[in-house]
């Protein structure tokens, strides 16, 4: 009788996706792996068939926004906690990678020193303490992921169990990556002031503008994001992903039961943010600059744009919405550049009015039809 | 991530420290009384919900709470279950655990299982799934994100299915049951829990006559293995399974006894039939 229950959950790959979900990851694999490095790479840019390096950067940078997507509908489709501060985790691993970035530039800069131009400009004789080892790949890869990670524990930490939520909790959010956008824009903090970080030259040693790196990162984009994909649906439907909606849905009775919902919130919470802080790590040597616009207020209402518009508890969803509204943004920024923040908000309010479950949830609704 | 920092106070646990958790003692009713309230004063905004209340269970008993509208019935349970802290009065479960020390989750490890006024179940997972969440097993995050359901498992909540009716709905989502399916839902929730202590709150509010029958016949079976606390209005349900029966007045215990004896109480019928 609850046969078909129990073998629906063995096997991980059954228990991830069926073999509609499957077939999608594949041909998206086909797509990133193959298509687009062919395209790029090996057919000549007079082809009408060649993928221009504008494409190349625009997709990867689009997948980084997937990947903050995901961390979004984590915490607020699954969990129900609505953040409006998960631009401050990007830019944090951005500005983590961004330092290894600075570091590689070497005697390449205009004053041709050892130290980054900003610090000669503002006459800095030694770097600050949170560029230790930065010259290091592997120390700024952990930074990536150890300090959204470490925030998120500690705010976390006092804001679950301080029972704060709802509303109060995404207000105290979005102060927070305000407050960080306010000390990144001084110079004295020491990471560039309002121009942030650019003019990058290579990483790992190889040249970053090639086409050759470019299509690199872009692959590894696009593997990183496929892991975060699985990665996030292995969460949600294991036990404890069943979890996290009951807390979004009945915390009192998830608390009666015996879970503490605080420990629950706190992992799906830093799960989050090291996610975002990956995203912005891969986004910084696509795009070529990182600098505190990124934790404005505004970029991180977006993120819950993106996942409302493809429909929150779903992650395709979430993946789907990020590269709609970002595919439309970068339609609509270049044919009416000053028009944009009203579609934006247009869009908002249609989803909300008309497509409450987003985009999946439409499709969901006429299949059942 | 500090696991140190994660601990809730109270009492130290098996020495297993991982995120998580939960620390409580065993419980030791060696003296027949399961649970034990004594003096306990809650006051909210001056206006005092409970005064002095004071009263123990047995072992496997079987209590009816009644009391007319505000007589501190809920705000009983909420102590009980650490929702709410005494200013002032112990609460002990057993010979040794101070529930007002220990956290809902700590609480509901120790044994108490509660239900509701109003039917809280998990409205958008599957029946199944609801009462696999609230199956007593490890709950700890690292636990439940690799946790696998075992046959032996699964069979506990197929037989849980047969006893609260629900085995052709086991695949539903919860949230389309009736309001009477709801209850029995929540109540198999509880079970599946283990507890040894089952607080009820209005059981068989909105149940139809039938239901409300079959509910009083489970009650009745588990007294005894269990120990249960139901606060009712409808008497005509406490009529069919009350042994022992406590009257709240104005936050404290006006009256005790067998039912026959409470009803026949001049004090309980001015309280119920006003001055």
């Amino acid at each position: 009788m609850t046969s078909p229950i129990l073998t629906a959950r063995s096997g991980l790959a059954r228990r991830l996706y069926g073999p509609a979900g499957w077939l999608a990851i594949l041909v998206a694999v086909l797509v990133a792996f193959l298509l687009f490095p062919v395209l790029n790479l090996a057919v000549a840019p007079e082809s009408p068939f060649h993928i221009s390096a504008y494409w190349v950067t625009l997709i990867g940078k689009i997948m980084c926004y997937a990947m903050v997507a995901i961390a979004m509908d984590l915490i607020w489709g699954y969990a129900g906690i609505l953040s409006l501060g998960h631009g401050l985790f990007f830019a944090l691993g951005g500005y983590a990678m961004g330092m290894y970035l600075m570091r590689q530039i070497g005697r390449d800069g205009q004053y041709q020193s050892d130290m980054p131009d900003f610090m000669v400009f503002l006459d800095w004789k030694e770097f600050p303490l949170a560029w230790w080892n930065s010259d290091q790949f592997w120390w700024c890869a952990l930074l990536v992921v150890a300090v959204p990670g470490l925030l998120a524990y500690a705010f976390g930490f006092f804001a679950f169990r301080s029972r704060v939520k709802g509303v109060y909790f995404s207000i105290i959010t979005q102060a927070l990556t305000y407050a960080a956008m306010l000390l990144f824009f001084r110079n004295n903090t020491g990471f560039g002031g309002n121009n942030g970080f650019t003019d990058f030259k290579r990483i790992l040693g190889t040249p970053i503008t090639t086409p050759e790196t470019r299509m690199v990162l872009f692959a590894v984009t696009a593997a990183v994001l496929i892991g975060t994909l699985l990665l996030a649906r292995t969460i949600v439907t294991s036990k404890l992903g069943r979890i996290l909606t009951a807390i979004r849905d009945a915390e009192q009775r998830v608390m009666f039961c015996g879970y503490n919902p605080v420990h629950y919130k706190l992992f799906i919470w830093v799960v989050s943010a090291m996610i975002c802080g990956l995203a912005g790590a891969l986004y910084v040597p696509q795009v070529g600059i990182i600098n505190p616009g990124e934790m404005s207020p505004a970029n991180s209402i977006e993120i819950a744009i993106w996942v409302a518009v493809g429909g929150r508890g779903t992650l395709v969803g979430a993946v789907l919405g990020a590269f709609l509204v970002n595919g439309g943004k970068s339609f609509l920024t270049q044919q009416f550049p000053e028009y944009w923040f009203y579609f934006l908000g247009l869009i908002f309010i249609l989803s909300t009015l008309f497509l409450p479950n987003g985009v999946v949830g439409l499709v969901k609704s006429w299949r059942k039809k | 991530m500090s696991a140190a920092a994660m601990h809730a106070p109270g009492q130290s646990g098996s020495g297993d420290a991982s995120l998580g958790h939960v620390a409580t003692g065993t419980l030791d009713a060696t003296h027949g009384v399961v649970l034990y309230l004594e003096d306990i004063s809650v006051s909210f905004d001056g206006f005092k919900a409970l005064n002095k209340l004071s009263l123990a269970i047995d072992v496997g008993e079987l209590r009816c709470v009644i009391g007319p509208n505000g007589a501190g019935k809920t705000t009983m349970m909420d102590v009980i279950t650490g929702k709410t802290r005494p200013d002032e009065g112990t609460v002990f479960f057993g010979q040794t655990i101070d529930l007002t020390r220990l956290t809902e989750p700590e609480i509901a490890h120790a044994g108490i299982g509660r239900k509701f006024q109003k039917p809280t179940i998990f409205e958008h997972h599957s029946v199944f799934e609801n009462l696999e969440l609230s199956m007593k097993a490890d709950k700890r995050v690292r636990k439940t994100l690799f946790a696998k359901l075992s046959s032996e498992e699964g069979d506990r909540i197929a037989e849980m299915l047969d006893r609260i009716r629900l085995a052709d709905s086991a695949g539903r989502e919860a949230g389309l049951l009736s309001h009477g399916q709801k209850q029995w839902l929540e109540i198999g929730m509880l079970l599946m829990q283990e507890p040894k202590l089952l607080l009820l709150d209005e059981p068989v509010a909105g149940m139809s006559d039938d239901e409300t029958e079959r509910t009083a016949e489970l009650f009745l079976t588990l007294a005894g293995k269990h120990s249960l606390v139901v606060v009712e209005h409808d008497m005509a349900f406490i009529g069919k399974i009350a042994r022992k029966v406590t009257v709240l007045h104005e936050g404290s215990v006006l009256a005790e006894g067998p039912l026959a004896q409470v009803q026949e109480d001049p004090r309980v019928i001015e309280v119920y039939l006003g001055r």
